[in-house]
Parts: C-alpha cells; structure tokens; sequence
C-alpha cells in the first residue's frame, strides 16, 4: 500500500577557482567551512548508519562498485535538518526529508542561497582576484558528471522487481520536463558536435538499467538498499537520474509527479505493459531529440513518445486520485498539494506538445534552447560555435548576478522570505523537525548526527544515541511540546523515558 | 508555502511566438499584432543586451577551463 512520500534532493555542485589553482576538494571545504565558520558550533556527521554496499535486490555482485563512505571530509548538519558537505570533490547539499514536494523546492531553494551565502563568506577570505564559483548542473562537456539525486520513501512489501521495472517508464519520459538542457554530446562513442542539443544534461552517462554503482557504469534504477529508517517497513528509492533543476517548476514536477507514480506502483494502479522494451536507447534517444518526435517501445510492442506515455501516466494519476485520494503526496495545511501536482504536470505536457516556448519560464531545457538559439541569431553564430557551450554552461552560474537562468526570469514558486527562513528552520512534518530543533537547541551537546539518529553528550557517563527510525515522527505535531519543556539534552532523554548507556533503546521521539 | 509569484519574460522572438497568455491574447487581435511583435522584440533585445554584459568574456577559455572531476 502507497506510504507517504517522505521526499528529498541532494545536489552535487560543480566547483571551479578563478585567479588560483586549488584542488576541488580543498575548494569544496573551503566553501562548507566558510558557511558553518558563522555558526559557534557546528555538528558532524555520524556515520553509523551508512552501508551504501547494501543491495535493494538482495544479492550482492562480485563486479559492483559501492561508492566508499568517505568520512575524512567535512560534513556538517544544518538547523534547517539538512546535511552541507564534501562528497566527490564537489560540494553537496542534501535537503532535510519533507513531507511534500513543495517543501523540497523551498528547501532547496535554501540549499541554493546556502551554497550563495558560501561562496560570499569564502571569497571575502580570500586575496583579491581569487574567487570560488559554484554551478547547478551535471556536467562539465568533458565526460564528467556529479548528481542530482532524489529519494523518496516507499513500501516495503512493494516486489522491487515491479517497482523498478514500471519507476523506469516515468524516468525515461519525464525528461521532457526535468531535463536542464545540454550542448552537445557526451556519451561514450559518440562525437560532442554529434548531438548540438539535449534535452537532458545527465542521459548520456547512464549505462545499465538498474545496479548499485553511483559513480561508474550508472544505473537508470539504483539499487542501493539504505533506507536510513526501520528497514522492516520501508525503501529508500535512492534516484541517481534526474537532472538539477534552476526551474523551480521543473524541481516541483519532478518530485510531486515521480511521488504520485510511485504510489501508484505500490498500490499495484498501473498496468504492467507500461514498461519499455528498452529503457537506455530510449532514455538516450528521448534526450537526444529536442522535437520530441522520437518514439519507444513498449513490452507490448507499441511505439510512443515521450510527452503520449506522460501524457497517459497523467491520465492515471488523474484516475488514482479520485478513486484513491492523494493523501501520501500530502500534509495537514497542504491539502491542495496533490492537485497542484496534477494541475502543473497537465499545463507543462500540453505546453510542451503544443508550443513549447509557452512553457520556456517553467522547463529548463526549452529556456536554455531559446536563449541559446536567440544569442546565435543575433551573432549569427553556428550551432556547434563554443559561445553556445558558455552560455549552456552560464545558465547554472551560482552567483546571481552572472546567472543566466535568473536573467531569463523563470517562473518562481517560492517566497525568498520563506527561503531565507528555510536555510535555519526545519520542516515541521518530519523527523527533520526534531533533528533542526535539537541542533538549534544544544548545539554543544550534540556530538554527531544522521539520518536516523542524534547523539547527545549528556555531561557524564556514556554519549546517548537517540534513534528517529521513523520519518514521520519527531514532527512538531508530537514533539513540539516536549522539546519546548525540556531545558536540556539530560531533560529532553529523561522526559523520552530512556535510560542505559550508549546503543540502548531509547523510546523513538515519536513514539510520543 | 508562500503565495505564487510570476515573474514572466519574453524568452522567444525570432518568429514572433507569444511567449505568455497575455501576449496571445494581444496577438490575436490583428490591429495590435505588430504592436505585439515588436514590444516582445525590444524585450529580448534587451535581455540579449543585458547578458552581453555578464557573459564571461572569453567563452572559449571559460569552456576549456570548467572541468570537473566526476561525482555520484
């Protein structure tokens, strides 16, 4: 049966120095160490939790590289619930869990201004002419890519098998709309001119239809099996596929409409032979066509493009909603959440399939196409001209002032007063709730953090570990009350009834 | 979440397409559709003038010099 989806985003930045040569790691850390040096305590990461080897299949493959934990880099969690860090030489910024896809754009939209607020706080430390420049994209057009991945929680019982085979259908398809646009090609065997323009900045590197590498042969499903909450219970659909969005439509489409498809996996709503006879020449020859003509095939041996099988998934969500409810996309005071999902998806597929400029202020590849295809009239420039690749590459600029996509005037959906807020408050309808208040609370006394627990230093005797295995508790619904009596960690564990030393059990905060 | 805000620009002129619902509708109306065409095309010529200004100066140096190692 369709769970809630929990929801988050994790960006990989890319990163470059101008004026002085620095090594992308150190220059991430720079940046991460910039933005926590104007906290007075900032808390590590606790990597208690962490086994990306972990399969959703079940087996383990002799040939599969797990990316390694890597704990020697600087990891931070914010008071918004997030976590700031280095991961791959880039820096990262994963969203706190959120209860709906609105509250991923604004969250992310935070993480955009944390990673400004960074970039303003390292360059100012550093000599004049020196500066660190961060970009929201996925590829540098040299065959190297970093992620924008997103999760979402998902029923345990659901057959993986199922999940994975139907999950593929909407990724391959929903590019027409997640896609952030690309000059020029990257995938192996292939010449960069022999594509001028995709649609997506991340297809060509995705070489396997599922597995649990990351970073080398990339997989269109995950298989990493780390849930970071009662296993028993629930997945993590750990998505490596999308595209990083500056449309904050794009951000709200992608999430809102991939969480209603996966509630319709669960609950076994749609039929089987929308799977794709073969999902990576159809996730490829779906970017690689900006006309949108392309056609797939399907198990049933029936071609379609891309915007009918959106057009088709949308029809279903429309028909799951009224014979189901779209609760799980939901919270108490977003009600219209699910309908704003099925509104949005409906306007941008038939923008798309009837003039895509229409929707140019919403979906990032068509506005990235436009001003690119204008700039080379005006210049009177060819294709394949390297101005056209620094623009594509401009459109991702972090600094607001030389980003182009901010200059296009892409439709927002959030209030910069709530971003602002956002960047130190947490969402209140998840554990990220308890994680943000603890840490805004006793930031000295919170040693280390994760996921799925916190890990107090109480003054004497053994650090106390207390789990959050549930995501949909700790909110401020439960925990509200308890936190605001309790006047310090020993306070806070006392009233949640535990005792005993470090790893014991103590009652899930939200078991209140 | 906060109210909506709507912030619209022209993004397309080269062929004159309408680019919001308000430009359709303008467009529709014949007296009013060179008006229209030539408003959104000051409009873009100004947005290409604009970025002129913040486009980084020398693109092939900035293309050949934004590497990055690879990521998840």
């Amino acid at each position: 049966m369709a769970v809630h989806k929990v929801c988050g985003i994790e960006t990989e930045y890319g990163i470059i120095t101008r004026g002085f040569d620095a090594n992308p790691v150190v220059a991430s850390s720079v940046l991460v160490n910039a933005y926590s040096g104007s906290f007075p305590q900032m808390t590590g990461w606790d990597f208690h939790d962490e086994a990306p080897g972990n399969d959703a299949r079940g087996v383990v493959l002799e040939d599969a590289f797990p990316p390694e934990v890597e704990t020697h880099l600087v990891n931070t969690v914010l008071t918004n619930g997030a976590r700031y860090y280095v991961d791959h030489a880039h820096p990262e910024v994963s969203t706190p869990e959120c209860s709906t896809a609105s509250e991923v754009v604004l969250f992310d939209v935070a993480a955009e201004e944390i990673i400004r607020e960074s970039m303003r706080a390292a360059n100012a430390m550093l000599p004049s002419g020196h500066e660190i420049v961060t970009y929201k994209n996925n590829s540098d057009g040299k065959g190297n890519s970093y992620g924008c991945h997103e999760n979402y929680l998902v029923d345990r019982q659901t057959p993986f098998g199922r999940l994975a085979a139907l999950i593929t259908t909407h990724f391959v398809a929903r590019q027409v709309f997640t896609g952030a646009g690309k000059v020029g090609c990257e995938k192996p065997g292939m010449s960069f001119n022999s594509v001028p323009y995709q649609i997506s900045q991340r297809a060509d590197f995705f070489e396997e239809e599922i597995g649990l590498e990351t970073t080398l042969k990339r997989p269109i499903v995950n298989t990493r099996d780390e849930p970071h909450c009662d296993p028993t219970l629930y997945r993590r659909l750990h998505v490596i596929v999308g595209d990083a969005n500056m449309s904050q439509t794009a951000t709200f489409l992608k999430v809102g409409s991939t969480a209603i498809v996966l509630a319709m996996i669960e609950d076994d709503f749609l039929p089987h032979d929308l799977q794709l006879a073969a999902p990576l020449p159809a996730i490829w020859s779906v970017s690689q066509d900006p006309s949108m003509r392309t056609t797939i095939e399907r198990v049933n041996g029936k071609r379609a493009t891309a915007l009918e099988i959106q057009m088709e998934l949308l029809e279903l969500a429309e028909k799951y909603a009224v014979s189901r409810g779209l609760s799980c996309v939901e919270r108490p005071g977003a009600e219209g959440e699910g309908a704003l999902i099925l509104s949005t998806w409906r306007e941008i597929l038939e923008g798309l399939e009837s003039d895509p400029p229409k929707v140019a202020d919403r979906v990032d590849w068509v506005a990235k196409r436009e001003l690119i295809s204008a700039y080379c009239a005006r210049h009177g420039l060819s294709e394949s001209d390297v101005r056209a690749k620094a623009l594509d590459l401009q459109y991702h600029d972090m600094r607001t002032d030389k980003c182009l996509a901010t200059r296009l005037g892409l439709r927002s959906m959030v209030d910069s007063v709530d971003a602002d807020l956002a960047k130190t408050v947490p969402p209140e309808s998840t554990r990220a709730f308890f994680r943000g208040e603890c840490l805004r609370k006793w930031p000295a006394d919170v040693v280390a953090a994760n996921w799925d627990s916190l890990v107090f230093d109480v003054g004497d005797g053994p650090l106390r570990r207390i789990p959050m295995m549930e995501p949909l508790r700790g909110t401020r619904a439960i925990v509200g009350d308890l936190l605001d009596r309790a006047g310090s960690p020993r306070d806070l564990i006392d009233l949640l009834g535990a005792d005993g030393s470090e790893d014991a059990y103590y009652s899930d905060p939200g078991m209140y | 979440m906060a109210e909506r805000i709507h912030k619209q620009r022209p993004t397309r002129t080269g062929d004159q397409v309408p680019s919001s619902e308000e430009d359709i509708e303008v467009a529709a109306d014949a007296t009013a559709a060179s008006v229209a065409g030539s408003r959104l095309k000051d409009e873009l010529d100004d947005l290409l003038d604009e970025i002129d200004n913040v486009l980084e100066s020398n693109a092939e140096d900035f293309v050949k010099s934004y590497v990055q190692k690879g990521g998840q």
